[in-house]
């Protein structure tokens, strides 16, 4: 044990170093988002009957329940100002959790780093426990801060650390996981992706078991973020829940380990097998498509079964719909303003939103594969920068666009089954790719940054978080609107799309167009970097 | 090149630096690690920007005409990165179509003498297979001029041999080499011209034979009787003696006579080793091969600039 975990210490502190920035930045938006609702809470629900009415129109409601989960006391305001946090912001929290773990395991190994230092005095598994020690280490902080933070927001104490003792083994869990794909496949993204097709499936188990009526199905309690729900913070307190990420850490923890003690440095599960000998790739633009088609590949599918999911919940929603309490609630949550198909509207906006991370990280291949020394390979040959720079920025527009092309169709296929109206297709589709636009200005705003001060473009997933944040809570925190009209998201149109809708669909695309050209200045400007 | 300056922030990476490379010549491009070797490179390809100085290449500014000048140049990296689910074959093929054509014939010869096997994926390739699929990529193409950062690097001897090989025929074929090394004897077998960098400045241009004077082998023979007055002769320097065995450093024009007198003592054993670029910039520039460029302002002594 001490040979092959000899050097851990010094990587956990080479890890801390590398992510003191990024990790903080992360841990205390997480808690200072939570604690923020939880204050704003109590002023939206001053007394109640406003929480009870609040909580059973949730509850009664399919595709919230689906997308968020039940109320379990509908007379406690932290598990209502929470709602959006135990599940969804939950699977955020996990995500998080996945990509350090991740970055502190195989991308080190795909890149040659872990095998530099391993020529010094550091074991077979010292980096597996460094980034464990790490992912660990950031989930409990996330925990503890966020329980401070809603204690401060005037939550009860108890409630309080057990949502955050929630989010800390949550977040345990999933690093664990990550340490488990980190195993199999050869490359950080892969393994990355393994990890969030995970998260995904946990989720879709919750939404499914959820559905069912409270405490029936078993589904919910196959999934770990089932579990975080189940811990129930301020509605019961279920303290012994706790225990079942735990278990699910000291089960998946050796796993990891015993797989790490099976394979060589750098290899994965499956042998190489050899490929073509000689290639088709037609260009740069293969070349783009070639590295990008796998992973839009996963999020389509991911699409698919989302929106048919989504839409099929459909005709659930519509009998609430006519409820002045589901309309009110809807207001306050934020979001749709129209409220006829207000649901839809808001899943339809959430897509759009996904959407708009694959567009950033598609078009973050730009940075990467500048960073990775294949730009320059490239750019010795007759190809010129701005072609080269087309060709990722241009397939990572056309993804997002495939997605929400993908998304719309397969919500209004579930819409159309669920209420037997095959016109639903078309409406909802067009409303999906009304969010095009908006996803485009994230991802063309990966090109200005890559243009000018690349190092940056890593950023952008903060800026995300930031437009996300104030499009789910802006409302809730009485954010000023021209903070809150920032954000891309907040100008897209939303279900049903009208004519009223085009000029700002026209306003998003020029701006991209603009970000765009920008960026494409101050690329062909500046100097090709390392 | 004439004058060129490249800062990075604080860091003068390139002083003014002259270099010029005539058509049809294989140019030696020697320098210790750091002096600026592959940051020059970029600037030729564009990829960089000048602070200051004008260069040309075949006539044209690179930063402005890339895809012209790109067209007629191939390049390999100092530092080859491939994507690691490529497969070798796929790169090739997908660098020489960007490079505008690639000649199909050459490419499956030069696989075959590189010894490459185009069907691995690249994260499978060790440092020198990599090498190899830069190089192939390159050298399959009908380009005018060749620019080549250390190419040989993390190649086996036998494959060097491949690779000095080729660049002889592409010299016969009146194509234009411009080679960056850190290895004196290299750049010697393979260049007409040399041009030596240290620091960001070109501190000596011209043919081989013009930087002889520069050059010492060391020698090392075991003869039956040591003879005497061996460091009297001219242009042998540093002699050693122990027990049966002398040591000296030799000028050109010191070797012939040292040999008459080593033959003439009986000579049992003899060693020599080329003069390495470490021993020239220590002898000719007083200073330490890994001097980084930013101590290139107030070292000064021993720059000669060519125009």
């Amino acid at each position: 044990m001490r040979e092959t975990l000899a050097g851990t210490r010094a990587l956990v502190r080479l890890g801390v170093r590398r992510d003191r920035w990024l990790l903080s930045l992360w841990i205390l938006g997480f808690a200072l988002m939570a604690g923020t609702s939880a204050s704003a809470g109590a002023g939206l629900f001053p007394d109640l009957p406003s929480r009870i009415e609040a909580a059973r129109t949730i509850n009664a409601t399919a595709s919230m329940v689906a997308l968020f989960g039940r109320i379990y006391d509908p007379t406690s305001l932290g598990a209502l100002s929470l709602i959006k946090y135990t599940a969804f912001m939950t699977a955020a929290l996990a995500a998080l959790m996945v990509f350090v773990t991740i970055r502190h395991t195989r991308a080190d190994e795909e890149s040659g780093r872990l095998e530099l230092l391993s020529g010094g005095r550091v074991g077979r598994n010292a980096s597996l426990a460094a980034a464990l020690v790490i992912s660990f280490g950031a989930s409990l902080l996330v925990g503890l801060l966020t329980a401070a933070a809603l204690a401060g927001g005037g939550l009860p104490a108890a409630g309080s650390l057990a949502f955050g003792l929630g989010w800390a083994t949550t977040g345990m869990a999933f690093s664990a996981v990550a340490g488990v794909t980190a195993q199999l496949t050869t490359s950080a993204r892969a393994a990355t992706g393994l990890g969030i097709i995970v998260i995904a499936t946990t989720y879709v188990l919750r939404a499914v078991g959820d559905l069912a009526e409270p405490g029936t199905s078993v589904l919910s309690w196959l999934s770990p973020i089932g579990w975080n729900q189940q811990i129930r913070a301020y509605a019961g307190d279920q303290w012994w829940v706790l225990i079942l990420p735990l278990a699910l850490c000291a089960v998946l923890i050796p796993a990891a380990f015993i797989l790490r003690a099976r394979r060589d440095l750098g290899a994965g599960l499956r042998e190489e097998r050899p490929g073509p000998a000689s290639g088709a790739l037609s260009g740069v633009w293969g070349l783009a498509v070639r590295l990008q088609d796998r992973a839009l590949a996963a999020w389509a599918v991911a699409f698919v079964i989302f929106g048919v999911v989504i839409g099929s919940l459909e005709g659930n929603v519509s009998q609430f719909l006519t409820s002045p309490n589901a309309q009110d609630l809807i207001r306050k949550l934020g979001g749709a303003q129209a409220l006829a198909d207000a649901f839809l509207a808001a899943e339809i906006a959430i897509l759009g939103v996904i959407a708009a991370a694959y567009g950033l990280s598609a078009a973050n291949h730009l940075r990467s594969e500048e960073t990775a020394g294949h730009t320059e390979a490239l750019l010795g040959t007759a190809t010129t920068r701005t072609r080269w720079a087309t060709s990722h920025y241009g397939a990572a527009l056309a993804g997002v666009a495939i997605l929400m092309l993908l998304g719309g169709l397969s919500i209004g296929v579930g819409a159309a089954l669920a209420l037997h109206d095959g016109s639903q297709i078309g409406r909802v589709t067009l409303a999906s790719l009304a969010q095009i636009p908006a996803a485009w200005v994230i991802t063309s705003t990966v090109l200005t940054v890559f243009g000018w001060v690349p190092r940056l473009t890593g950023a952008l997933w903060g800026l995300l978080a930031v437009f996300v944040a104030l499009g789910e809570f802006g409302v809730l925190w009485n954010a000023p609107q021209w903070l809150m009209d920032l954000s891309p998201f907040q100008h897209s149109p939303l279900l049903p799309v009208d004519s009223g809708g085009v000029v700002s669909l026209v306003a998003l695309t020029v701006a991209a167009a603009a970000l765009a050209a920008l960026g494409f200045l101050g690329w062909s400007r500046r100097d090709l970097t390392a | 090149m004439t004058g060129v300056v490249k800062r990075f922030g604080p860091v003068t990476a390139l002083d003014g630096l002259d270099l010029t490379v005539a058509e049809g010549e294989v140019h030696g491009f020697l320098g210790p690690n750091g002096a600026g070797k592959s940051t020059t490179l970029r600037l030729l390809l564009g990829m960089l920007r000048s602070d200051g100085g004008s260069l040309r290449v075949l006539g044209l500014d690179p930063w402005g005409n890339v895809a012209t000048l790109h067209r007629r140049l191939a390049y390999v990296p100092g530092d080859v990165a491939l994507w690691p689910n490529l497969t070798g074959g796929e790169v090739i093929d997908l660098l020489g179509r960007l490079q505008g054509g690639q000649d199909r014939a050459r490419r499956d010869v030069l696989l075959k003498e590189f010894d490459l096997d185009p069907t691995k994926r690249s994260r499978a390739y060790s440092k020198g297979n990599r090498q190899k699929v830069a190089l192939i990529a390159a050298l399959a193409t009908d380009a005018e001029v060749f620019l080549l950062d250390e190419p040989t690097s993390g190649l086996d001897p036998l494959m060097e041999d491949t690779f000095r090989r080729c660049v002889r025929e592409l010299r016969d074929q009146g194509r234009t080499v411009l080679l960056s090394s850190h290895i004196l004897s290299e750049a010697e077998a393979l260049s007409d011209r040399v041009s030596i960098i240290r620091a960001g400045r070109v501190v000596e241009s011209g043919p081989l034979e013009q930087l002889r004077h520069l050059t010492r082998t060391s020698v090392t023979a075991d003869v039956t009787a040591v003879p005497q007055g061996l460091e009297l002769l001219p242009g042998v320097h540093d002699v050693v003696v122990a027990g049966h065995r002398v040591s000296a450093q030799v000028e050109p024009s010191g070797l012939a006579p040292l040999m008459q007198a080593l033959t003439a003592a009986g000579l049992m054993a003899l060693t020599s080793q080329p003069p390495t670029l470490e021993d020239l910039f220590l002898r000719h520039y007083g200073s330490a091969m890994d001097e980084g460029p930013a101590g290139a302002a107030s070292s000064g002594g021993g720059q000669t600039d060519h125009a």
